[in-house]
């Protein structure tokens, strides 16, 4: 029997790891969209998140090098993937198209590195924007936090910002609408049913996400969640 | 009875080494009743008759049970037709005039023997991977001695009606094997047959896929789509599942 780390680096265990990985950052997504709901709430909901969040203190710091362990093993995969393609058909067909049917083909799932790794880019900017950001000191309940709140708004002013932001969630919904099914294959699915059932599921769990994504920025642009920030809204 | 003209590009390349071209040719009298494979006889014996190369292309039993016959016809492997092995392919698909590319599987794990005929020992040396089971030898055992469920006899039966023509691999977008390699799998995983072998099987095909050159899989599902058998990705699914059972036992 191969050992883990040959199992783990195979084609099949790749494949089951993009597949986990994947499972585990739409989870990830759904928590994130959680909180950026907080923009809707209390006036000072968002910044009461973010203190609940780094009151859990090292917690904290395992879920965030975890999940970029999770990333960072989902993009290697997948950029491999794409590299390998490249070797296993030197040559490429004159003519080439789907024959349709049971064909998964379609522009999500043939735009999968594209859109793989415009997130990871995107990923880059959107830490240096948020998590690294400058941000004011405000009192919550008599202890100081980071305005997260304020940087949010100010951001998303931006019109480049807002509609760049958009766009590429859009890419995201792009490459969840493949995604999520893909994972539950590679993860060993075989009924058809259930299959078929995933293929729609995962579809509509697409849409759901890159809606929320795309509302928020939109709905600061033009003029949303501006209440108790220092930031003149339009 | 009416005939057509149909115009040819055809992938032309003497060995491996050659780089190869496209060749056009115009073919006239093509009945509809011809199939794919008799439309290229006419145009290799025209070929003949003016002292020209014939196109090589693989073929034998022309009924789609053997899987020798693997071309993409106009980008598709075995062509148009769903369920369909290019020798079961008939003209009538086509019209007068119409313009027809065809071109061998692609494919590193595929060299290029020559025109559209492409060697797919590589399939061969998956299958001798584990592609086998243990028997007694001696006196023929009792066909039913073994009872195998319906469902689970029905279920390997579909998996064992690949015919590894390699459509699989050349409609991939990755060049992946897994639709092969996982009907193979889970066609002896699935019977009490196959069980003494289920872990070393499993893991050493999936080895000698990636060791072939093969690509990854990423669940286009095109393989399925392209199979003139119609076998489905739950195989590959089932190939996965069984990794991971032999990997962690």
């Amino acid at each position: 029997m191969p050992t883990l780390l040959k199992a783990a680096t195979s084609q099949v265990g790749r494949k089951i790891l993009t597949g986990v990985t994947g499972v585990l950052l739409v989870l990830f997504i759904f928590f994130h969209l959680g909180g950026n709901l907080a923009i809707f709430g209390e006036a000072d909901a968002m910044n009461r998140y973010s203190l609940l969040l780094h009151d859990l203190g090292p917690l904290l710091w395992v879920a965030r090098i975890g999940l970029l362990a999770v990333f960072l093993i989902h993009a290697w995969i997948g950029i491999s993937i794409w590299i390998n393609k490249r070797k296993a058909r030197p040559q490429n067909y004159q003519v080439y198209s789907s024959k349709g049917g049971p064909s998964k083909q379609s522009l999500s799932s043939r735009s999968m590195a594209f859109t793989g790794v415009v997130l990871l880019i995107f990923v880059v900017f959107h830490l240096n924007t948020f998590a690294f950001g400058d941000m004011e000191t405000i009192l919550i309940d008599g202890r100081e936090t980071h305005d997260v709140k304020s940087l949010v708004i100010d951001t998303f002013q931006n019109p480049l910002y807002a509609f760049g932001y958009a766009f590429v969630m859009l890419l995201l919904g792009t490459h969840l609408g493949h995604g999520i099914w893909s994972a539950f294959i590679s993860l060993g699915l075989t009924s058809k049913k259930a299959s078929a059932a995933m293929y729609t599921i995962g579809g509509v769990v697409a849409v759901i996400l890159a809606f929320g994504f795309i509302f928020i920025p939109l709905y600061i642009y033009f003029g949303g969640g501006c209440e108790a920030t220092l930031i003149e809204c339009r | 009875m009416s005939t057509m003209t149909i115009n040819l590009k055809v992938w032309r390349q003497k060995n491996t080494a050659d780089s190869g071209g496209f060749q056009d040719y115009k073919l006239n009298g093509v009945s509809e009743h011809m199939s794919f494979l008799e439309m290229l006889d006419v145009l290799n014996e025209q070929l003949i008759k003016e002292g020209k190369d014939p196109v090589e292309f693989d073929h034998d039993c022309r009924e789609g049970i053997c899987g020798s016959c693997n071309m993409v016809i106009n980008g598709r492997a075995h062509g148009p037709k769903r369920l369909t092995a290019a020798c079961q392919l008939h003209m009538r698909e086509y019209s007068d005039g119409d313009t027809i590319v065809i071109e061998p599987p692609r494919a590193k794990a595929f060299p290029i023997i020559r025109d559209l005929v492409v060697d797919r020992s590589a399939f061969d040396r998956i299958i001798e991977a584990g592609g086998y089971v243990s028997v007694k030898t001696g006196a023929a055992p009792e066909a039913n001695l073994i009872p195998v469920e319906q469902d689970v006899s029905n279920t390997a039966f579909d998996y064992a009606t690949c015919i590894g023509c390699g459509a699989c691999v050349a409609a991939c977008p990755n060049s992946s094997a897994s639709l092969f390699t996982g009907a193979k799998v889970a066609h002896l995983n699935s019977l009490p047959q196959g069980e003494p072998e289920r872990k070393r099987r499993t893991v050493a095909m999936v080895e000698q896929m990636e060791k072939e050159g093969f690509g990854d899989c990423s669940n286009y599902a095109e393989c399925e789509a392209v199979c003139p058998v119609g076998i489905s990705i739950s195989s590959i699914a089932k190939m996965r599942k069984d990794y991971v059972k032999a990997v962690f036992s």
